[in-house]
């Protein structure tokens, strides 16, 4: 039959090891705990920092309510790219004045990001460098969003010229009805005033 | 004579780790704030650039389906420019109220019946449709919140107030213009969009 070692061992001599009981180990293992603990850490280092919303921040030029205070600039039309945003995500441009546009430039419709204005814009960038042959004299991008472009086609253009690294860039909302015409809008844009160059 | 090596344990002493862990943990737990829940959520449009907004000193104007909805932070901002715009449109808010709006996300209603939001239980605001605050020119009170949070925050921390607009993506352009028209003819001219991260490169 099967024995039963009890802690007293039958067989061994009597009285030759005491009975001790097994020593009790003071330390507790917190390998598991530190482990929950680091986890925990992690996850609210980077909920409370990640939260936080992105923004892009926007310069205007002062409005001035009186509009013959409103000087009007003149740039180098060599130097202009026009971008006009339509609706459904609609985007040309044309480099240069509109009935006189400088070789390449004639008005063309593309898409936005990587494949599409982007491109365009940094070749466009050393063209004008180029001309200029001075580094402060960089492209200048006039951005006009219709009436019927939404928030995002701004953003993304705006996101645009911050990874292009355009040096002046400005939002106009005045149409002209050639460029109505362009996007192919049916009197969706008044002239309006408050031309806005920003430059960052 | 045989050397003998002292036997290395191979467990460490866990304990101050463990103090060090928690005492973080302790600390992030209570910086973390508690979301507040959104009266009108919009879908920012994405962008590359990573400038974050500031904590305080901030106002945010939520842009969503045409209506414009009204945020400031501060508590102490807040009441002020409720005092302030109390006086202004002859509205009396109590004490109460003022605390109730101090601890309440944004809203978009014309002030003179923001007191019916305020009695709201908080989990009732969000199921109210909220016409927006006016913002066209005969009752302009958007121009005037924006105005008395940025007299408040001059007032209480001697700093001027910053100015975000939280867009809905497919918002159209003529009412984000129309904001940045409000904001420009009080001569703010810098202000930030609110966006979100471009998760990947298209």
């Amino acid at each position: 039959m099967a024995e039963l070692n009890t802690g007293d061992g039958g067989g061994g001599k009597k009285g030759s090891k005491k009975v001790r009981s097994k020593k009790q180990n003071s330390k507790v293992d917190l390998t598991a705990m530190v482990d929950l603990a680091f986890l925990l850490i992690t996850f609210f280092m980077l909920t409370t920092t990640l939260s936080k919303p992105q923004s892009m921040n926007l310069g205007l030029p002062d409005k001035d309510p009186n509009k013959d205070n409103n000087k009007d600039v003149k740039v180098d039309e060599n130097r202009t790219m026009t971008i006009l945003l339509g609706d459904n995500n609609k985007l040309v441009r044309y480099v240069g004045l509109l009935a006189t546009p400088v070789a390449g430039g004639a008005p063309k419709d593309f898409a936005y990001g990587k494949d599409g204005i982007r491109g365009e814009l940094l070749s466009r960038k050393e063209k004008v460098l180029q001309y200029t042959g001075n580094k402060d004299k960089g492209m200048i991008v006039i951005i006009k969003p219709s009436k019927k472009s939404n928030y995002r086609n701004l953003v993304d253009i705006l996101d645009e010229m911050a990874i292009v690294n355009v040096p002046t860039y400005a939002i106009v909302n005045e149409f002209t009805p050639e460029e109505t015409k362009l996007l192919g809008e049916s009197g969706g844009a008044a002239a309006t005033p408050a031309a806005t160059p920003a430059n960052p | 004579m045989a050397i003998k090596m002292k036997k290395k344990s191979t467990s460490t002493d866990m304990t101050a780790m463990c103090d060090v862990a928690f005492l973080l943990l302790t600390f992030f737990i209570l910086t973390a704030t508690a979301k507040v829940p959104e009266v009108m959520p919009v879908d920012t449009p994405a962008s590359t650039v990573q400038t974050k907004l500031p904590e305080k000193d901030l106002a945010t104007l939520t842009v969503g389906n045409g209506k414009v909805f009204f945020d400031v932070k501060g508590k102490d901002v807040r009441i002020r420019t409720l005092e302030l715009m109390g006086d202004k449109y002859g509205v009396k808010f109590s004490e109460e109220d003022q605390n109730k709006f101090a601890i309440m996300e944004s809203f978009g209603v014309p002030v003179q019946s923001l007191k019916q939001i305020l009695d709201m239980k908080p989990s009732d605001r969000k199921n109210v449709q909220q016409p927006g605050i006016p913002k066209d020119s005969l009752d302009n009170q958007l121009a005037e919140w924006v105005q008395n949070a940025r007299i408040a925050n001059i007032e209480l921390h001697d700093k001027e107030l910053e100015l975000a607009i939280k867009g809905d993506a497919k918002e159209e352009y003529p009412i984000i213009r129309k904001v940045m028209d409000i904001l420009q003819d009080q001569k703010i001219n810098n202000f930030s969009l609110v966006t979100g991260l471009r998760g990947n490169e298209q």
